[in-house]
Order: C-alpha cells, then sequence, then structure tokens
C-alpha cells in the first residue's frame, strides 16, 4: 500500500466536565453506561485506523454512532479527549492555532450535510470564500472559483445566491467550495443525506467521476450502507462510539465480524456488491469450459452468462491470465445463501 | 366538585381575586389620607414621620402598613444624588495637563472623563454639522479661537441644499435603485422647501454620530456576550431594565454627568439605543447554525476572520433589524433630548408644541419621519449590497457616481452662486432656504383643526366630560383605593400561579419596590391610565388585525401603516388631542390609545400568519367555515403570540403615559418632568425611571412565563 495519510491511534472523544480525568482513571477501558452515570457521554471509543493516500474510507453508522464526532476529531473542530492523529506524519493535536489554520487552508477540505452555504454571498463567491480567507487577490480566487463552478457543473448559476439553488444545486457549491484550495485530504460529512432519492443517485455519480479524476484522500461520512457500499475502498461500521469492523466492502458482506454488522449485510444484494474474484476459487484451474470472466467483474452483471454454463467457467486478471475458477453453482449460493431464512 | 376538578386554575384565580376583594373591603381608607398633590411631599409639614437612614432625613406621611407602606427606600434618590455628585466632583481627584492655561490642574477623575467625552462628541457633531451647514468651530478645534480672529475667512462654508439633495440621491441610486433614489431626492427637496433646512440637518448630524457609535457599541457588546456568558448574565439585568424604562427617565443622571447640549443628548441616545442593539445581535449570533461555523474553520478562518466574515454576514437579517432599532431610537431621542438642549426638529417640535401649533408640528414630525425611513432604507441597501465581478466596465461606468457627484457639487456651488445675483437683498433659496421662509401647510392643517374644534365642540365637550366624570374618575378613585397588601398579594398570586414560586418572587419584589418608594400614589394613578389604554388598545387593535388578515393585501397594507405610525414622532400625537380635548386624562389617553394600538394591531396579524399552512388545509378540509376555522384553530394557535403584542403594547402605553406628563398628569411621569428642572433631579429622576421599568417588568414577566409555557403545550415553542 502506498503511504498513510491520515493515522488514528486509540482515539476517544468524550463529553462531559471532568472527560478527561475520567479517560486516565480508566486506563483505556471506557464502558460508556459507567460513563454515562458519572455525566459524561462517549462520542468517540478507541478508534484506531489508517487511511492511505488516495483511498477512500466511508464511516457507516446510524445517528448518534459517534462517525461525526470522529470526523470533527480529525479536522479538529473538536478536540479529541484521548489518543493520537498524525496527518501525513504530522500531530494533529500538538499543532498550535496558527499551524492548525495552515493546515486547514491548504490540505483540507469539507463538505457538510446542510450545505452550510454563506447565505449572503452567491455561488462563486461562496466557492471563492476559503480562497480569499486565505488572502489569494479577488480576480485570482474568483476566476479559479468559475473553475470549479464549471467542475461541478453549475455554469449560468454563478451568480445565484443559496437560497434561489435546489437541494443538489447547493450541495455542488458545497462541494466545489471545498475543493477550491485543491485540498490533498477531503472530509465529507453525510454530503448527500439531506438530498432527494434520485438526486442523491445523480450525486453519487458524479462524486464517484470526480474522485476518479481528483484522487483524493477521502473520509467519507454516512448512516446509508448502501452509499457506503457503492463508493467505498473501505468501510467502517460504528456502533455506539466503537468501529464494529473496518474492512473492504465485500469482506464485510461476505464475513461480518459481529451481529449488529449482519444485520446491515442481510438485506444487501450481494450480486452488486461483490465481485468475481471475491467467490471465485482460486485452487482450481482446470476442467474449465470456454467461458472466461474477468475477475474485477460485478457478479450481477455476468451471472446470467455464468449460470448458462455446465462447466466450470475460468476467472482471468487484468493481463488475461486464469488465476482461479468458479461453478456456475456458486452464484447461486452467493446471492441466495447467507440470508436468514424466510426473510 | 367536578367542576373544581376539571378547571382548577379557574378556581385557584377566583380564589386569589376573592381573597383581593376581601382585603379591599376589609382595609379601610384612613381618615388622613388624601391623594397628595404637587410637590407636596417635599413640603415640610408637622404631620410627617422623619427617620433617618444612612445620614439622610426621610419625610412622609404616615398611615396604616395595611393601607400604604411607609417609603422605607425614600433615601434611595437623595443617595443617588449625592453619589453622583461626590463621584462627579470629590472622587480621586488628579493632576490633568490643561493646554489653555499651559499648566497642571487638580480635577476629580470622573469630571475630567466626562469632559473629555463631550467634547470628543461635539466635535464631531460640530464637524459634520458644519460640513452640512457651514461654521468655525471645527477650524478653531484644530486651531485657536486667536487663528480664527487672524484669518476669518477660514470659516466652513456649508453646502447649498441642492448639493445634499443630489448626494443623497446618488447615494441612495448606488446602494439601492430609483425607486430609493426618487424617495431620498424628495424628502431632501420636502425638508429644503418647507424650510426645516437647518433644524433636519442639526438633527442628521446628531444621528449621523449617535447611530453609528450605538451600532458599534452594542455590536460590539453583543458579540461579547455571545463570546463569554460571564458578560451576558452581567448584561443582561441591564438590558432587562433598559428596555421598559422610560426614554426621558435618562435624561435626568445624563443631564448631571454630561450637562446641557447635543453631545449629552448623543450620550442618552447611546444608553438607550445600544441595548435593544444587543439583544439582537446576540439573537441573530446563537441562531446561526453550527456547520455554518464548522464550514468557516475548516476554510481556515482565523477568529477574526470567523466573526467578521462568516459570523456577523449570517447573522445579518438580526443585526439589521438592530439597525433599524437603532436608528428608530435615535431619531425619537433626537425629540426627547431637545429637553437637555438638542438642537433641531426636536426643538422645533416641542416650540409648536408649546404653542398649540398641530401644522408646524406636523411638519418638523414629517421630516423626523422622512428622514427616519431614508437612513433605514440606505442601511438596509447598505447591508444587502452586492459586488459585481463579471462587468468589464469603462473608468466612466465604474464611477460613474463619483463623476455625477462632482457635477452635481460643481452645478450646486454655481446655482448658489447664481443664487445671490438673483435673490438679492433677501435670503439666497438657492443655498439655503431659512426657517419657516419655505412654504408651509400648518395654517390649513391648523385651520382644520379649528374647524373640527368650532364644528363638533359641542360633541367633543359631552364626550369629554362623560368619559372623565363617568369613566376615568371613578377607575381612578378605584386603583387609589386599593389597599398595599392587597395588591401585593394580588401581584403575587397572580404570578404564583402563572409561573410558580419563582415568578411570585420576582413580581414580588419588583412590586415591593415601587410600594416603598416615595411614589406609591403615583404609581397607582400611571397603571390606571396605562390599564385603561392597554384596554382599549387591545381591543381595536384585535378586531382590526383580525378584519385586515382576512385578506392578504390588507395585512400587507396594515403592516405598513404599523411601520409609518412608528416611525412618527411619540409627542406628534400629543398636539392634535391635546387641542381637541384640552389638558385632560382625555387627551392622553388618547394619545396612549393611538401609539399603543400599534404593536397590539401588529402582533395580531404576525401571529395569525404565523399558524402553519398545513393546519389550513387541515381545518378546511375537515369542513370548517371561515368563522370556525378563526375561533377554533387560528386564535388559539396565535394567541401566544398575540400575548407577546399585549406586552409590548403595554410598554408603549407606558412610554406613552410617561410623555402625557407634558400635558399634565398626576402620575410618575409628572415628577420625571419635574425633575428634569430640579438641580437635584438626577436621584429621583432615576428612581422614578425604575419604578415605571419595574411596572412594564412585572407585566413582562407574567405574560412571558404564560407565553412559554402556552408554547411548550402547544408544541411551537
Amino acid at each position: 500500500m502506498s503511504e498513510t495519510v491520515i493515522k488514528c491511534e486509540s482515539v476517544y472523544k468524550i463529553f462531559g466536565e471532568n472527560a478527561k480525568k475520567m479517560l486516565e482513571e480508566s486506563n483505556g477501558n471506557v464502558d460508556a453506561k459507567t460513563f454515562q452515570e458519572r455525566g459524561c457521554i462517549v462520542g468517540v471509543n478507541n478508534a484506531s485506523f489508517e487511511v492511505a493516500k488516495g483511498e477512500m474510507l466511508v464511516v457507516m453508522g446510524l445517528s448518534g454512532s459517534g462517525k461525526s464526532t470522529l470526523l470533527r476529531c480529525i479536522s479538529r473542530l473538536t478536540d479529541a479527549t484521548g489518543g493520537k492523529i498524525f496527518i501525513e506524519g504530522q500531530d494533529l493535536l500538538e499543532l498550535n492555532n496558527k499551524e492548525l489554520i495552515e493546515l486547514r487552508r491548504n490540505k483540507m477540505g469539507m463538505v457538510f450535510q446542510s450545505f452550510a452555504l454563506l447565505p449572503h454571498k452567491t455561488v462563486v463567491e461562496n466557492i471563492a470564500f476559503p480562497l480569499q480567507i486565505k488572502g489569494t487577490n479577488t480576480e485570482e480566487s474568483i476566476s479559479r472559483a468559475m473553475e470549479m463552478v464549471k467542475l461541478v457543473g453549475l455554469d449560468g448559476r454563478e451568480n445565484y445566491f443559496p437560497r434561489e439553488l435546489s437541494g443538489g444545486q447547493q450541495q455542488r457549491v458545497g462541494i466545489a467550495r471545498s475543493l477550491a484550495v485543491e485540498p490533498d485530504i477531503w472530509f465529507l460529512d453525510e454530503p448527500f443525506s439531506a438530498l432527494d432519492p434520485l438526486i442523491r443517485k445523480e450525486m453519487q455519480d458524479e462524486f464517484l467521476r470526480l474522485q476518479e479524476k481528483l484522487q483524493k484522500t477521502i473520509m467519507f461520512i454516512t448512516h446509508d450502507f448502501d452509499e457506503a457500499l457503492k463508493l467505498a475502498d473501505r468501510i467502517a461500521i460504528m456502533k455506539d462510539g466503537i468501529i464494529e469492523q473496518l474492512d473492504t466492502p465485500a469482506n464485510i458482506v461476505l464475513n461480518p465480524a459481529t451481529e449488529y454488522v449482519r444485520k446491515f449485510t442481510e438485506e444487501v444484494p450481494r450480486e452488486k456488491v461483490l465481485i468475481i474474484e471475491d467467490v471465485m476459487d482460486a485452487s482450481s484451474k482446470d476442467n474449465l469450459g470456454d467461458l472466461k470472466v474477468s475477475k474485477d467483474e460485478i457478479i450481477e452483471n455476468v451471472a446470467e452468462k455464468i449460470l448458462t454454463q455446465e462447466k466450470l467457467v475460468g476467472v482471468v486478471d487484468s493481463n488475461n491470465n486464469i488465476v482461479g475458477s468458479i461453478k456456475p453453482s456458486k452464484i447461486i449460493d452467493t446471492v441466495f445463501g447467507g440470508r436468514k431464512n424466510g426473510s | 366538585m367536578e367542576y373544581l376538578k376539571k378547571y382548577p386554575k379557574l378556581f385557584q384565580w377566583l380564589f386569589l381575586l376573592i381573597v383581593f376583594f376581601a382585603l379591599c373591603f376589609a382595609i379601610d381608607v384612613p381618615e388622613t389620607y388624601k391623594f397628595i398633590r404637587g410637590q407636596a411631599e417635599f413640603v415640610k409639614d408637622p404631620n410627617q414621620s422623619v427617620y433617618f437612614f444612612l445620614g439622610k432625613e426621610v419625610r412622609y406621611y404616615a398611615f396604616d402598613v395595611f393601607w400604604r407602606l411607609p417609603p422605607l427606600l425614600g433615601w434611595l434618590p437623595i443617595w443617588i444624588n449625592d453619589s453622583l455628585f461626590f463621584l462627579m466632583n470629590e472622587w480621586m481627584p488628579m493632576e490633568f495637563w490643561n493646554e489653555d492655561t499651559q499648566e497642571f490642574k487638580t480635577r476629580p477623575l470622573l469630571l475630567e472623563i466626562s469632559r473629555n467625552l463631550t467634547s470628543f462628541m461635539t466635535f464631531l457633531i460640530e464637524l459634520i454639522r458644519e460640513i452640512l451647514l457651514g461654521g468655525l468651530e471645527t477650524i478653531v478645534a484644530f486651531t485657536s479661537w486667536d487663528f480664527i480672529d487672524a484669518y476669518p475667512w477660514l470659516e466652513l462654508p456649508g453646502l447649498p441644499w441642492t448639493i445634499v439633495a443630489a448626494g443623497a440621491a446618488l447615494l441612495s441610486y448606488k446602494l439601492s435603485g430609483k425607486g430609493l433614489a426618487l424617495f431620498a431626492g424628495l424628502t431632501m427637496i420636502y425638508i429644503s422647501i418647507f424650510g426645516q433646512w437647518k433644524p433636519s440637518m442639526q438633527t442628521l448630524s446628531f444621528i449621523l454620530v449617535a447611530a453609528p457609535l450605538s451600532f458599534i457599541f452594542g455590536l460590539g457588546l453583543g458579540i461579547a456576550a455571545y463570546k463569554s456568558k460571564r458578560v451576558e448574565k452581567a448584561l443582561y439585568p441591564i438590558l432587562l431594565v433598559m428596555q421598559t424604562m422610560p426614554q426621558y427617565a435618562v435624561l435626568v443622571p445624563a443631564l448631571v454627568l454630561f450637562g446641557v447640549g447635543d453631545h449629552a443628548a448623543v450620550i442618552i441616545t447611546m444608553v438607550v439605543a445600544v441595548p435593544p442593539m444587543i439583544l439582537l445581535t446576540i439573537l441573530g449570533l446563537r441562531a446561526i447554525p453550527p456547520e455554518v461555523i464548522e464550514a468557516g474553520r475548516m476554510s481556515g478562518c482565523t477568529n477574526w476572520q470567523l466573526m467578521f466574515k462568516v459570523l456577523i454576514p449570517t447573522a445579518r437579517r438580526d443585526i439589521l433589524i438592530g439597525v433599524n432599532q437603532v436608528i428608530m431610537v435615535c431619531f425619537s431621542m433626537a425629540v426627547i433630548s431637545a429637553f437637555i438642549g438638542a438642537k433641531g426638529l426636536g426643538f422645533n417640535l416641542l416650540l409648536a408644541l408649546n404653542q398649540l401649533n398641530i401644522g408646524l408640528a406636523l411638519e418638523a414630525g414629517l421630516c423626523i419621519s422622512l428622514i427616519a425611513i431614508l437612513l433605514d432604507k440606505m442601511s438596509l441597501a447598505w447591508a444587502n449590497k452586492q459586488t459585481d465581478y463579471f462587468g468589464n466596465l469603462t473608468f466612466f461606468q465604474r464611477n460613474k457616481n463619483a463623476i455625477f457627484f462632482a457635477a452635481s457639487f460643481v452645478i450646486g456651488i454655481i446655482l448658489a452662486y447664481v443664487g445671490t445675483f438673483i435673490f438679492k437683498g433677501t435670503f439666497n433659496y438657492l443655498f439655503e432656504i431659512p426657517h419657516n421662509k419655505g412654504i408651509s401647510t400648518a395654517d390649513f392643517w391648523n385651520k382644520g383643526v379649528d374647524w373640527i374644534f368650532d364644528t363638533f365642540f359641542v360633541y367633543i365637550k359631552a364626550f369629554n366630560t362623560w368619559l372623565i366624570q363617568d369613566v376615568l374618575q371613578p377607575m381612578r378613585a378605584l386603583y387609589l383605593r386599593m389597599p398595599a397588601v392587597a395588591t401585593l398579594v394580588l401581584a403575587v398570586g397572580a404570578g404564583y400561579l402563572i409561573g410558580g414560586v419563582r415568578s411570585a418572587l420576582v413580581v414580588a419584589a419588583l412590586t415591593l419596590f415601587i410600594a416603598l418608594s416615595p411614589w406609591w400614589d403615583r404609581a397607582l394613578v400611571t397603571l390606571y391610565m396605562a390599564t385603561f389604554g392597554v384596554v382599549i388598545s387591545c381591543l381595536i387593535g384585535f378586531t382590526v388585525g383580525t378584519l385586515c388578515f382576512q385578506n392578504k393585501k390588507s395585512a400587507a397594507f396594515m403592516l405598513g401603516v404599523c411601520d409609518i405610525f412608528q416611525t412618527f414622532p411619540s409627542f406628534v400625537y400629543l398636539i392634535p388631542v391635546m387641542m381637541l380635548f384640552g389638558i385632560t386624562d382625555t387627551s392622553v389617553l388618547i394619545a396612549v390609545i393611538v401609539y399603543a394600538t400599534i404593536p397590539a394591531t401588529r402582533y395580531t396579524i404576525e401571529g395569525l400568519r404565523s399558524v402553519p399552512v398545513g393546519l389550513h388545509e387541515a381545518a378546511t378540509m375537515s369542513g370548517v367555515n371561515k368563522f370556525q376555522r378563526l375561533t377554533k384553530i387560528e386564535f388559539p394557535l396565535a394567541f401566544p403570540h398575540m400575548m407577546l403584542g399585549l406586552n409590548q403594547t403595554i410598554v408603549f402605553a407606558l412610554f406613552m403615559v410617561i410623555i402625557g406628563a407634558f400635558i399634565g398628569t398626576e402620575d410618575l411621569g409628572q415628577y420625571i418632568l419635574k425633575a428634569l428642572s430640579d438641580k437635584n433631579g438626577a436621584g429621583i429622576g432615576l428612581t422614578l425611571g425604575i419604578c415605571v421599568a419595574f411596572i412594564g417588568l412585572i407585566f413582562d414577566n407574567l405574560i412571558r412565563t404564560w407565553v412559554g409555557k402556552r408554547k411548550k403545550h402547544l408544541g411551537i415553542a
């Protein structure tokens, strides 16, 4: 794997008056219940993980699971109560105010659920805002902002006010604003949750297209498991401040670590999530039929073809070398098996 | 019993009223009691009782404790007065360098601060005033009188009115557009040709100093309170009292601290205008969604940038309401501060009032309203101003406003110069139209009022007599007949029933303060006038509001009318009624009703409007008719908001009752007015002001607590 951009070591965030003291006393064994009895609320409980350059980590959890708090610790909108956070090797919690501002001005961008646009500024002014804060002169920041307007497809609406735009358009502005300073790290806090389902899908596709082009390091927060599966390189599932499982979408669907995670995976259409590589048998490469499929193919796209075969189907990698095989019956197992009876 | 269980509150209230009336009947009026007129309390009289507190002698007429409490706080005004005097004249003497005499001089610290502040304010006002009207004080401030004697031509000439009018129109055009520019131009022309130029510009120069200073202080303190809980806690009680304090009760202490003149007026105006600005700043900043703040932080804002580029612009709606309030207060103070020697329209207005010249007063009042509306609209447009980044403009286009202004400047000067030839021997009308040399419609209005008076004299007289003899005097007697203890029980009981122990304690403390002051009887008279005014105002306001609400256009129209009436200086209302009804309580009460109906109407319309559309549709689908919808759905839901209107109505009514002292009433206002001309009046004025503020706060507390509970109950908090 390439270099680590974000690294968290046992990050805790506990709200309450003597949170710090109580955390020290507990020796890292934080029990939400006992803390709550003493007037503290546990937001993030012992989170450790790394995000590599160009990777998209999706943090998924229901409301109150601490996912937004975790993101705010890493962007240091709130200070973590305990643990260490490194951004490109720099200890985030050691930065003074000036260094922090410098970091945010050049390295970080963030998109918010409620868009958080400045109501008194037009689209282009909103997008140019982080640049102007940095001290870029008006002409340059506006022309840069106009590029961003084009990038997110809002040409012609640059002089509109946020209140004159639809939700989807407002979030495009939010995205453009967060990208204006060309940050390396991109935080997205439930960016599509406030949008209608159709618009949401459109925005997700748009987002994937952008990421293809930009290759940012991303932390993406969502409460929508399908969204997480669709976008993520890796998914972290949170519950009550604890990361229950952190893995690739396929592994989470195939091997849920806990009962909680399994509940999410139950309803997931596996054929849409898994690729051939996830279900192939790498040990048997003999007795193959004529049909060959790529290992990166999503099952749904090739299922029909495979199911018409009687022999084993060969799996090839991008160089057309055979790397494994798959039985047609395996497809049926994958799609229908593993689900609870009767559901 | 069943009813008792069903409506427990109703029976508690009934019980309270029974106790109240029982007390009223049980406690007899002492034989020696009579309502003391004039300032008889201050006359030494062997019948008076005397006590000493902290070395101060307090004299009073003793009654049965149940009937009237002894004025145990009677020392407070004297004590405030002495403290003020001590602070000003004896506290912390220090050596200060005196420029004029070139030597050190010993002066008390506060006096020196006050003098420096005073001269600074005077300089600011004079600077603007002399740009507009001409004069030599500004140049003297930079040099000396000797210098002016040597170069007498060095006087600021003042701008011809044509240039000021053109400037105002151009600025309005730049800020907003043609509409406002037209309004600005017409306003200036009106002011000029009606001969109000000089006083208007004097008032304007006063406002242009007072309003920005109030805005800056209010915003600054609001930000400080937003950032620190401690500052907010310290400010809150002061803000609360200042909201209900009659504006001209603060005149007297300011008179002592800062003397007489425009500068003192500016300082008082700030004292009155800053509190609403602070409140609205806090309100606006609190309402900002947290994600906007986070977005600002993530954009890399420093604290400073966050405050001025993100928070304040985002909260600008509330802050602008604050600016509007500041401007309105400034204009009402521009009138009131004429009492302490501020020049301008207010002074003319008072003069007209004294001469019973309704026409002149109307014209001066209209000037004030027009300038107020103009400044308000301009500040609004300025805050909403947008810059355009994509105009490839030529030099002329970019600077056209400046060029036009330069052109009009030159033309104005040429016109004024030409004017000196045209109007030889008389006044140069193209430079400045002198006071009372313009057109005037005063005669028309005066004759109108005279005509009404002549034609309807009999009816007016009959109505007046009936109202006074059969309604007002019995009502007043009833109020004065209330024993102090019964009143206390009623107030505390109401507090307990509405808001529990906490409210009861607050109300008890506020009522006790008034009861223990030497002016309980006066407070009762104030209360009687305010009650009468509020009841009638609410009846009118609620009815008019409800009727207007039936139609969108009429509702918008009515709100507009409310706006205009509110910018009108409250004094103006006194004149026509005084001419028709003479120097009686009727005049004051009618003025009170006209003034206090404004908030009652406004809040009724706003409250009814705030009923959610979904409910309307649900109601229509359940097949209610218009009347049922009004009584079953709209009224119950709008009622809490209408109650806040009642609260405002009470505050407005109290203000007007106090101002009514100018006509001649026998309430707290009369003493405030007297304190103005008393050299020891500062303490009395301030204490009286606090008494009035407390009357307002008692109702404020009760109503707000009730509204809070009711809103929670209805789930619309």
